[in-house]
């Protein structure tokens, strides 16, 4: 199969068929609505089946990871925004853990649970998303428009807590950016109550209907073991029946206090995947009620002078504290020289952020494990030998970014 | 041969066993544990990872470029065992001139893209890759932008 950058559809002859068979080369993307995002797949195709699949990426390839080495500490929060532009608080998280890990530096506990209510509901924003796009390309508009409504109302929370609806970059090494804001509980109790009730009307409109059974089920198989080779983690994993999470395995942030489950299916199909997933939104909604419940009281971010901008109140009163303000902001805070890695559970799966320090106060390298980069090279292993009708579902259960890929 | 600071890894301990010259260093730090092998013996290392001691996963691999300092790149790889709930770093020095290492690929498909975005991205060459292509970069670009002696601004030079 020839990886001619011509887009359009080339008819080939085929090779070894004296049948007058013939495989079309067929170029999807990169701007094909279904691919979110700039993804291309150039698949070969007998009939209607896909005999070969190549996932070609990069065309959002930003060189993030080439900017952190020229940033500081500090500055870096706002490029990890930009990764994955779905589940930008995960992100942040990430981050911050992997440099707080480097300084060693403690966080309070109402800081972790702030974090961990935010990257869930964070998650929940990741995973409507998902739904939305997922099953529009199945043809059921609808849902979208739903998701969408309650991907509002938790839009509007972050805004109410960072001043942005997307790039919020407000999980920084040492704690949060800002004091949650006033009313901050009541207003996402409201939001978080209505949304186990949302979630049913969502599972109305699909789980039992049987175009959507008929279009996921049994479709894009992909196993246990090919995924683990292939890289894949994630609700993917957990479809296929591999009962694993960095949350519960590795727990960072507090996630030990928390009461949740970790759901799984056994079937590994497009149903399984839609299925773990809307189970982890409810999953979702739990840790954020325990987390609103349970909210320690405390200072929302570290006492570490050295790291932590001091408030705006002793900055302009005090000398000192003006003086460390002015450090901060213009040299940015030291870090001890070391590497560490550091894993979070993203709506997407295992996110990694491996940092190298030279000691100075930019990181030497930062290389980010995205879990679509990760997830993508399964592409093929799952659409190859299927219906191309049914790609669109497969790749449509993985849940990917391409800003998350590329980078 | 084992250095003394990994005494109580049983990981390192096995590496060392399996094979005396592939452990060239290795420290323990922050709670992370990372072993320096040397270039030529990682794909059997990886591979007696993975088959005797449950390292299934291969997160990532990635490069770490130390320019100017000779040798110039490490080649870092986390490898991931879900049975044991345990991750653990490799690392191999490679020197700036014509850097080579043996891909992973016969022992993890998923190492496939990250090679190649080393390849891409720091110009280092993994043998017997499948497909070592460009991932990242049009096919026609020069220069690798993830090397230290890549401006961040400016022209294409």
């Amino acid at each position: 199969m020839s990886d001619s950058l011509v887009p359009g559809i080339t008819v080939l002859e085929d090779e070894q068929a004296d049948t007058g068979a013939r495989r079309m080369l067929l170029n999807m993307g990169p701007q094909h609505p279904s691919t979110h995002g700039v993804l291309r797949l150039a698949v070969e195709l007998d009939g209607e089946i896909i005999t070969k699949c190549r996932p070609d990426i990069g065309y959002l390839h930003t060189g993030i990871e080439k900017e952190f080495e020229v940033k500081t500490y500090a500055q870096a929060v706002t490029l990890t925004d930009r990764v994955d532009y779905l589940a930008p608080l995960s992100n942040n998280l990430g981050y911050a853990l992997a440099v707080e890990k480097l300084l060693g530096l403690e966080i309070p506990p109402k800081a972790q649970w702030m974090r961990v209510m935010l990257v869930e509901l964070t998650r929940l924003n990741s995973h409507l998303v998902w739904l939305g796009t997922h099953a529009l390309d199945i043809g059921a508009m609808s849902v979208f428009m739903y998701c969408f409504r309650e991907r509002e109302e938790i839009l509007k929370l972050f805004e109410m807590f960072s001043g942005q609806r997307m790039m919020t970059s407000y999980i920084r090494p040492g704690g949060l950016a800002l004091e949650p804001p006033r009313g901050w509980a009541q207003r996402v109790k409201t939001c978080i109550d209505a949304f186990p009730s949302r979630v049913d009307e969502y599972e109305d409109l699909l789980t039992k209907n049987s175009i959507w059974m008929g279009r996921t089920k049994g479709v894009g198989f992909i196993s246990v073991e090919d995924m683990l080779d292939l890289g894949v983690t994630g609700p993917m994993l957990r479809a296929a029946g591999l009962k694993t999470d960095a949350r519960k395995d590795e727990p960072y942030s507090s996630y030990e206090k928390f009461d949740f489950e970790v759901p799984t299916r056994t079937e590994g199909d497009v149903y399984a995947r839609y299925q773990v997933r809307l189970e982890e939104m409810r999953q979702s909604v739990r840790i954020v009620t325990q987390a609103i419940e349970g909210m320690p009281p405390g200072p929302w971010k570290a006492a570490d002078q050295h790291v932590v901008l001091p408030d705006r109140e002793r900055m302009k009163t005090q000398m000192e504290a003006l003086i460390y303000h002015f450090k901060l902001v213009t040299e940015g805070f030291r870090v001890p020289e070391g590497e560490v890695y550091q894993v979070i559970e993203s709506p997407r799966g295992e996110l990694g952020f491996y940092i190298v320090s030279d000691g100075s106060s930019s990181p030497y390298r930062v290389h980010m494990r995205t879990p679509s980069f990760g997830n993508l090279q399964a592409v093929p292993r799952m659409v190859e030998g299927a219906l191309i009708a049914d790609m669109i579902a497969s790749i449509g259960s993985m849940d990917f970014v391409l800003g998350d890929t590329d980078r | 041969m084992l250095p003394e600071n990994l005494r109580d890894s049983a990981v390192a301990a096995a590496v060392d066993v399996y094979d005396a010259d592939a452990l060239t260093g290795g420290r323990l730090d922050r709670g992370e544990l990372t072993l320096e092998i040397a270039p030529e013996k990682i794909a059997p290392v990886c591979a007696f990872l993975k088959n005797d001691w449950k390292f299934t996963r291969l997160s990532t691999v990635t490069a770490v470029d130390r320019y100017p300092s000779e040798p110039r790149f490490e080649v870092v790889y986390h490898l991931h065992s879900i049975d044991r709930n345990e991750r653990l770093r490799l690392k191999c020095r490679l020197g700036g001139d014509a850097p080579e290492i043996s891909s992973v690929t016969p022992v993890w498909r998923s190492a496939d893209w990250y090679e190649r975005e080393g390849f891409d991205l720091f110009g280092i060459r993994f043998t017997g890759h499948p497909d070592l292509r460009r991932i990242m970069m049009p096919e026609d670009w020069e220069g690798h932008p993830l090397r230290k002696d890549y401006p961040v601004t400016g022209p294409r030079v």
